[in-house]
């Protein structure tokens, strides 16, 4: 009763409302927001120095450039090649159309460690692929980007399929009759259209690449300074009975995680706002 | 000057039709120089780590790959992947039809923030999900003193990985349906309750049947990845081999061990249900596209 006299903006005649937020607000409240502020809270008792110290120590700087430059590295990459085969999923038909099309969700369905040790032994310097690379990539930063690429690699051309498949034909068609090349027809109409697309698809891929664990930390080699993501520096802290340490860390994680998603959010609404709908 | 443009456009406009088609499409070699590129990249990243979970599973031969996926600890762990799937998929359930029931069919204050609140765990990194509840349920978490006088255990036991497990999964049903019930509007359930049908009869005879396939659809993803979590579960499991692993943890302690293919051999089951759920999402995902084009067309 209290749900729908109070919060209700307009009176309706289905039921249920009381009953489903209810229970809604209390699980949400269990599960997700009173676990989440016992990391807020634990951080409160630190002292400011205390926090600081914990959080900029030199091998915790080491995996935040780590972590933050092998998530952007891999973002980028996926957009640029998420821009290609969402292009050619949508424009082209070639066999297998529908299977290729498929398996993108694979990293969506795949366990992460499954796909952590599976490029591993693709990637070792005896593997199917790292045998031909000139250079070491499982057991080096290299790997935790390969790994993070595999992850973030659905977000892109998921995001931007929809948005392909929308464009009116007659755009392209009135940039063609006058007198625009191809090239110029993409450059210039197309790829403004699906710009905040790709934004979006950019930044799903770099938020799931910071905080993903399973596939990098077998083809990390997890090197103090070297190759250690943050969120392995956190199960490293937590297993040496830090807590308070991992929890430091965490928050710092969870803030930067936070803002990113209010930053997707805020670029949905404006891309929904600009196609009018 | 003017007249020259006047002619060049003109002139134009007389051939536009004919080479419309070759305007608005790429010349073959650049769709086929795309494709191969969008190919050699999906191959690379995609299609070839897929292919090596089978190879290097079969590579010491079946009776390997049997002995494996037989051993005690492996199907111990088997039991708790289902056992954490099989409680944490129900309870997101019950919980997205709810959320979706307030959410889509009724105009509140804080609507948006809930919206917000529903997704917050997609942004949490994995291992920071495990790590709240140590802080909650841990011995030296707010309520472990408690949880230790009683002697109830939640964290390195059962109860603590189905609870990351919840967490890691929580949206995945909600989101899948929230946008298809707002789409649907709430004439037919009104409509439904002025002929006197009560709360049950209108959710089980109009709503669920029309969301029926985006359920499915919410279902599948979340029982994919609760089936395969590894960082929260990591965090809370303590690894207790034959009680506390799922099958990445063990999967993670046999790679550990040097014993590669059997781990490739518990991983190639996981693969091989992760190929199940494209199959199955295939095959719901046109199901749940027909729903929301039916939605669309609904009439204001």
């Amino acid at each position: 009763m209290l749900f729908s006299r109070t919060l209700l903006k307009r009176h309706s005649v289905l039921p249920g409302f009381d009953l489903a937020l209810g229970f809604t607000l209390l699980y949400l409240g269990f599960i997700v927001l009173l676990p989440l502020s016992a990391a807020f809270l634990k951080t409160a008792t630190m002292t400011w120095p205390a926090f600081w110290d914990a959080v900029t120590a030199p091998r915790v700087l080491a995996s935040y450039r780590l972590t933050f430059g092998a998530s952007l590295a891999a973002a980028l990459m996926n957009s640029v090649f998420g821009l290609v085969v969402a292009w050619v999923l949508v424009r082209y038909e070639f066999p297998f159309k529908r299977l290729v099309d498929a398996l993108v969700d694979l990293p969506f369905a795949l366990p992460t460690a499954v796909a952590g040790i599976a490029l591993t032994a693709l990637y070792a310097q005896n593997g199917w692929i790292g045998r031909f690379l000139p250079f070491k990539v499982s057991f080096t930063p290299v790997g935790v980007f390969v790994a993070l690429t595999f992850i973030g690699l659905p977000f892109v051309v998921r995001t931007l399929q929809p948005v392909l498949e929308d464009l009116h034909k007659e755009i392209e068609e009135a940039a063609a009759t006058l007198g625009a090349s191809r090239l110029q027809t993409f450059t210039q109409v197309i790829f403004p259209i699906v710009s905040p697309a790709l934004l979006t698809g950019f930044a799903l891929a770099f938020a799931r690449a910071l905080g993903e664990y399973g596939s990098v930390i077998f083809i990390a080699g997890n090197m103090p300074l070297i190759s250690e993501i943050t969120p392995l520096l956190i199960i490293t802290k937590l297993e040496q009975y830090d807590y308070t340490g991992a929890t430091a860390i965490a928050v710092v994680m969870l803030v930067s995680a936070f803002a990113l998603l209010l930053g997707i959010n805020a670029l949905q609404a404006w891309t929904r706002a600009r196609q009018g709908r | 000057m003017s007249t020259a443009t006047i002619t060049t456009n003109a002139a134009r406009e007389v051939v536009a039709p004919r080479s419309l088609r070759s305007a608005t499409t790429e010349p073959a070699w650049v769709k086929w120089t795309l494709i191969g590129i969008a190919l050699a990249f999906l191959t690379l990243f995609l299609f070839v780590p897929l292919a090596i979970v089978f190879a290097e599973a079969f590579k010491k031969g079946w009776g390997v790959y049997l002995a494996a996926v037989t051993d005690p600890d492996a199907l111990s762990a088997i039991k708790l992947t289902l056992i954490a799937a099989g409680i944490s998929v129900p309870m997101n359930l019950v919980f997205g039809i709810a959320a979706a029931w307030c959410i889509a069919k009724f105009e509140f204050r804080g609507k948006n923030v809930l919206l917000t609140l529903i997704d917050l765990p997609f942004s949490v990194s994995p291992v920071i999900s495990g790590l709240i509840y140590v802080l909650l349920f841990g011995l030296q978490g707010w309520w472990g003193g408690w949880l230790r006088d009683h002697d109830l255990k939640i964290i390195f036991a059962v109860p603590g990985i189905v609870l990351a497990t919840v967490f890691v999964t929580f949206p995945f049903v909600a989101r899948e349906l929230i946008p298809l019930m707002q789409a649907q509007g709430t004439e037919q359930e009104e409509a439904a309750r002025v002929l006197g049908a009560n709360g049950w009869q209108i959710f089980r005879r109009i709503t669920l049947p029309n969301v029926k396939w985006a359920l499915l659809y919410g279902v599948i993803l979340c029982n994919a990845r609760a089936m395969g979590e590894f960082g929260a579960v990591s965090v809370v499991s303590g690894h207790i081999r034959g009680q506390t692993n799922t099958m990445p943890l063990h999967i993670e302690i046999l790679y550990n061990e040097y014993q590669f293919a059997a781990a490739f051999a518990v991983a190639s089951l996981l693969a091989g249900l992760a190929l199940v759920t494209l199959v199955l999402k295939y095959l719901v995902e046109r199901r749940v596209k027909a729903q929301k084009r039916v939605a669309a067309e609904r009439p204001e």
